[in-house]
């Protein structure tokens, strides 16, 4: 990163051409909101400082580029701040100009600033998951690029249908947001005809979530905790939280594969992912930033991106011209994914394949094949348009 | 299918006139070789070790040689035609992809889509002669009958790339769909082809006014097929300008183009995922990389069937076919 500026500066020079377009300039802010958190199971996880933040730069140096041979300059601002600072930190983006912001946090910072931000901003989620803010609670000023818990529940549960592992083991945490994802597990099993034959409840109970060989207790007490439930295909964790679910393989006392929050996971990205030119995509972000790709970071790129094509197909930079564009039927983005991602106009949520991977390799992508839909087989995952109650988008 | 296109290839053979046994040269990208293909008779004759993952292939126009991108080992390796040895390697970049050399035989343009540059390379001296900055992840090149303009599409830019050949420098941009990934122009010069293979779309950019335009994008749609899985890759032009063959990736068919119309006349159904393709050098037939099904597609370019598929290696790519 640090060697960065400089080839690029001689880098942009170098490609200026003479085009009769007139000068654009995209002032873009990506805003996360950092709670405060305990550290994740494994260490491996560790969030970096600069989650989300270094896929937004990808993000941008590729609109650069691009704008180098549109006359059209992106500046990219990027800052976390606490939860109490949200308000404060999306009034001075303002105050400086930055009114396309793309925001990673969770559920209600999000609706709280959305409602704040008025509609001379546009917001770009990437990274909140919650189902209302597509649906009950959606804003008009908001395009999600973050899949929501649906997008990613029916892609699992997809995969295990064609695998007709239909007796599923639901294992959810006591946090709130693990009880929505166990809704969304439920929901998409009714969806596609998978059955929860049991559910159990893995209590939080506090403490240090990593001790020195912790791992002698979770060999003794995650058999017990599993023992004696119905006949199963899958055990499903459903652990936002992330404090139990990776314990479940290998431990469960019925040898049976984990899906969900640990062992097969359903995601936006990972830097596994090679398919459809995704490994130039991957190596150019790894020479930016010397780490791999998480999913935060792809999310931050998509939005990025979004701007970048809105800005580029459009010819104008101001928020409400970029999210006609981007909820128009001209609107397409190639990412890396094997087809165009779209926007659903009736609530502003991308349509994205989701990656389906056991933190190896990619083990298969949703939508299966064979689920059908009269506009788009992306549109089997998640909410649909007959089924919504987001009503800011003219629907 | 197949079965029935088997039992009419006696009589299509005997109609195709005198064609020469020539050579096809097919990279498979997955079995890290390449196949050896006789026009004529149509059987594998010989099969050699090519580098690391092998994509892009192409051959000089003396026939004496096969260049193949090596796209793991970051290098550009030079067979001999008749004996396979390998004789050199040329500097690419990391990761060629696909290239494009000099109707002359010299330089060879390669894209690099890690370090968005155009490489030339010279084929004899084996030095890089420049390197040219364009979009993000350039991925077709092509160069224009009269050699003095070069063609790059960057895949994330969504855009041609004019180079001039002599200064090295951008002349023109042309917008198109996304993820453009091939370029082709017509024998004349007058029109170029971009296909984009998330878009969905071949762009037909006109090349007779002052600056580059897009004259007309053409769409497609097959009975059956999802429009997702329409995905344009591999184009080809007849030389005499009335034909245009679109491979379409996924959806296991090559579009037929009325080139005086613009205007898709016929689907092929050939194997599955359909990539890259090239005439034979009489342009009786054409030949396309069918990457998952393992096996290359025949096409009777006159009577526009398929005439026969072969099995190759793993994962077959790209494809040359040597001159007579």
């Amino acid at each position: 990163m640090s060697k960065l500026p400089l080839t690029l500066a001689v880098f942009w020079t170098a490609m200026l051409v003479s085009l009769p377009l007139r000068a654009m300039e995209v002032k873009a802010a990506v805003l996360r909101i950092d709670r405060v958190v305990g550290p994740p199971i494994s260490r491996l996880d560790a969030p970096p400082d600069d989650l989300g933040f270094a896929g937004a730069m990808l993000g941008n140096e590729d609109n650069r580029t691009t704008g180098a041979f549109t006359d059209t300059d992106y500046t990219l601002k990027a800052q976390a701040v606490a939860p109490d600072k949200a308000a404060a930190a999306l009034d001075a983006l303002k105050a400086e100009g930055f009114n396309l912001i793309t925001l990673i946090a969770e559920g209600e910072t999000l609706k709280a600033l959305s409602d704040r931000a008025g509609s001379e901003v546009l917001l770009l989620n990437a990274g909140a998951r919650d189902e209302t803010l597509r649906d009950v609670d959606c804003r008009a000023n908001v395009l999600h690029v973050s899949p929501s818990r649906s997008m990613l529940s029916d892609s699992l549960i997809q995969f295990l249908m064609w695998k007709k592992w239909t007796r599923i083991f639901l294992i959810h945490g006591s946090h709130p947001e693990d009880t929505l994802l166990a809704e969304n597990y439920r929901k998409s099993a009714a969806k596609f005809g998978a059955e929860i034959i049991e559910e159990r409840e893995f209590v939080d109970t506090g403490g240090a979530r990593r001790t020195d060989t912790g791992h002698v207790m979770v060999q003794k007490q995650i058999p017990v905790f599993t023992q004696n439930a119905e006949d199963h295909d899958v055990i499903i964790a459903a652990d936002e939280a992330g404090v139990f679910a990776p314990y479940l393989p290998y431990h469960s006392w019925d040898p049976r594969p984990v899906a969900g929050s640990a062992g097969l996971r359903p995601l936006s990205w990972h830097a596994a992912q090679e398919a459809w030119g995704a490994t130039q995509f991957q190596r150019r972000f790894e020479k930016l930033t010397g780490r791999s790709m998480r999913e935060e970071d792809y999310q931050a790129w998509l939005a990025m991106r979004v701007i970048g094509e809105a800005v580029t197909q459009s010819g104008k930079t101001d928020p409400a011209s970029v999210r006609a564009y981007a909820l128009s039927p001209d609107f397409e983005l190639a990412a890396f994914k094997g087809q165009k991602l779209t926007f659903r106009p009736w609530n502003g949520q991308l349509r994205q394949p989701i990656l389906l991977t056991d933190g190896r390799v990619t083990v298969s992508v949703s939508p299966q094949d064979g689920y059908l839909h009269q506009h788009s087989p992306l549109d089997t995952l998640g909410i649909d348009a007959p089924e919504t109650a987001c009503h800011a988008f003219g629907g | 299918m197949l079965r029935s296109a088997l039992a009419l290839l006696p009589s299509v053979l005997m109609f195709a006139g005198p064609a020469e046994a020539n050579k096809v040269f097919v990279t498979n990208e997955r079995s890290n070789n390449v196949t050896v293909l006789d026009s004529q008779s149509w059987e594998v004759i010989a099969t050699f070790p090519a580098g690391n993952r092998p994509r892009g292939i192409t051959i000089s126009p003396d026939g004496k040689e096969l260049y193949v991108c090596a796209s793991d080992d970051d290098t550009v390796r030079v067979f001999d035609p008749e004996t396979y040895k390998e004789l050199h390697t040329l500097p690419s970049g990391p990761d060629p992809e696909l290239f494009a050399l000099d109707p002359s035989g010299n330089p060879l343009y390669i894209a690099n889509e890690d370090d968005n540059l155009v490489t030339v390379v010279d084929v004899k001296t084996r030095q890089v002669l420049a390197e040219i900055p364009v979009g993000v992840e350039p991925e077709g090149v092509a160069v224009s009958p009269d050699a003095k303009t070069i063609i790059n599409t960057s895949e994330t830019t969504n855009m041609a790339h004019f180079i001039n050949a002599s200064t090295y420098e951008i002349e023109h941009n042309v917008r198109v769909d996304q993820r453009p990934r091939y370029a082709e122009f017509t024998a004349d010069g007058k029109k170029l082809y971009v296909s984009s293979e998330i878009g969905g779309t071949v762009s037909v950019i006109d090349l007779t006014a002052p600056e580059p335009a897009i004259a007309k994008k053409i769409g497609f749609a097959v009975p059956g097929i999802l429009p997702e899985w329409l995905q344009p890759v591999g184009v080809k032009a007849t030389k005499d300008g009335s034909r245009v063959f679109v491979a379409l990736g996924p959806a296991n068919r090559v579009a037929v183009i009325d080139a005086a119309k613009d205007e898709v006349v016929e689907y092929l159904l050939v194997g599955q995922r359909v990539w890259q393709m090239a005439f034979t050098p009489g342009e009786e037939f054409l030949i396309t990389t069918n990457g998952n099904s393992n096996d290359v597609s025949i096409i009777d370019v006159k009577e526009e069937t398929v005439i026969r598929s072969i099995q190759v290696g793993e994962q077959p790519w790209g494809v040359v076919v040597a001159p007579n």
